[in-house]
């Protein structure tokens, strides 16, 4: 088995990638508003991401 | 009156034999629910998704959970993780049976690794979900 070895970052970002999709398809009942939920969902995440990180970053000081 | 409007919107059980392969063959295999039902596209994406999120997990050498009991945080990790791990399914038989056994190390990748495991048990289980009402009929 091949080994992966990924920073916090892109760890968070494909985590973010398959969660979003699976919550894309299940949640919603057309094709129309699985997109926009799943690219919604995919940026909350994104937001999240930035968000705390730039967060512990200024509260580590 | 609330408690009249709750029974109104109670909708009776679909008999077994409607949901109930749907829902094994989901768990078995990560959209397969979806295929059996015929929504092809959106099995593909569930199949593609838990499984990517699965194999990351085994390439980030996470860990495997195995239920104990002791404290109550012990219990439910421990046991709420090895409950994550087994709803991936043929996923987690065919690592077991190819004898995949991580300890819990350090370090972010291991972490990670851990999490993505049981994440993808996790979104079997809303995929399953979604099998049971597209078999129920109360979704298309």
């Amino acid at each position: 088995m091949p080994k992966m070895n990924l920073s916090h970052f892109e760890a968070a970002f494909l985590f973010s990638v398959f969660t979003s999709v699976v919550l894309g398809v299940v949640t919603k009942r057309t094709d129309r508003d699985r997109l926009h939920y799943g690219v919604y969902t995919f940026g909350c995440f994104l937001l999240a991401l930035f968000g705390i990180g730039w967060l512990m970053y200024f509260g580590h000081g | 009156m609330v408690k009249d409007k709750e029974v109104q919107q109670k909708q009776p059980m679909p008999p077994l034999g409607a949901w109930i392969p749907a829902v094994a063959l989901g768990w078995l295999i990560p959209g397969g629910g979806h295929f059996l039902l015929k929504r092809n596209g959106r099995g593909g994406l569930l199949l593609a998704s838990v499984t990517g999120m699965f194999l990351c997990g085994l390439m980030m050498q996470g860990a495997m959970f195995q239920p104990q009991t002791g404290d109550l945080l012990t219990t439910l990790i421990n046991t709420g993780g090895f409950i994550g791990n087994v709803c991936s399914g043929i996923l987690y038989l065919l690592s077991v049976c190819f004898g995949y056994s991580q300890v819990d190390t350090a370090g972010h990748v291991h972490d990670y690794g851990t999490k993505f495991l049981v994440t993808a048990g996790l979104l079997n289980i809303l995929a399953m979900v979604d099998a049971y009402e597209i078999a129920a009929g109360r979704k298309d």
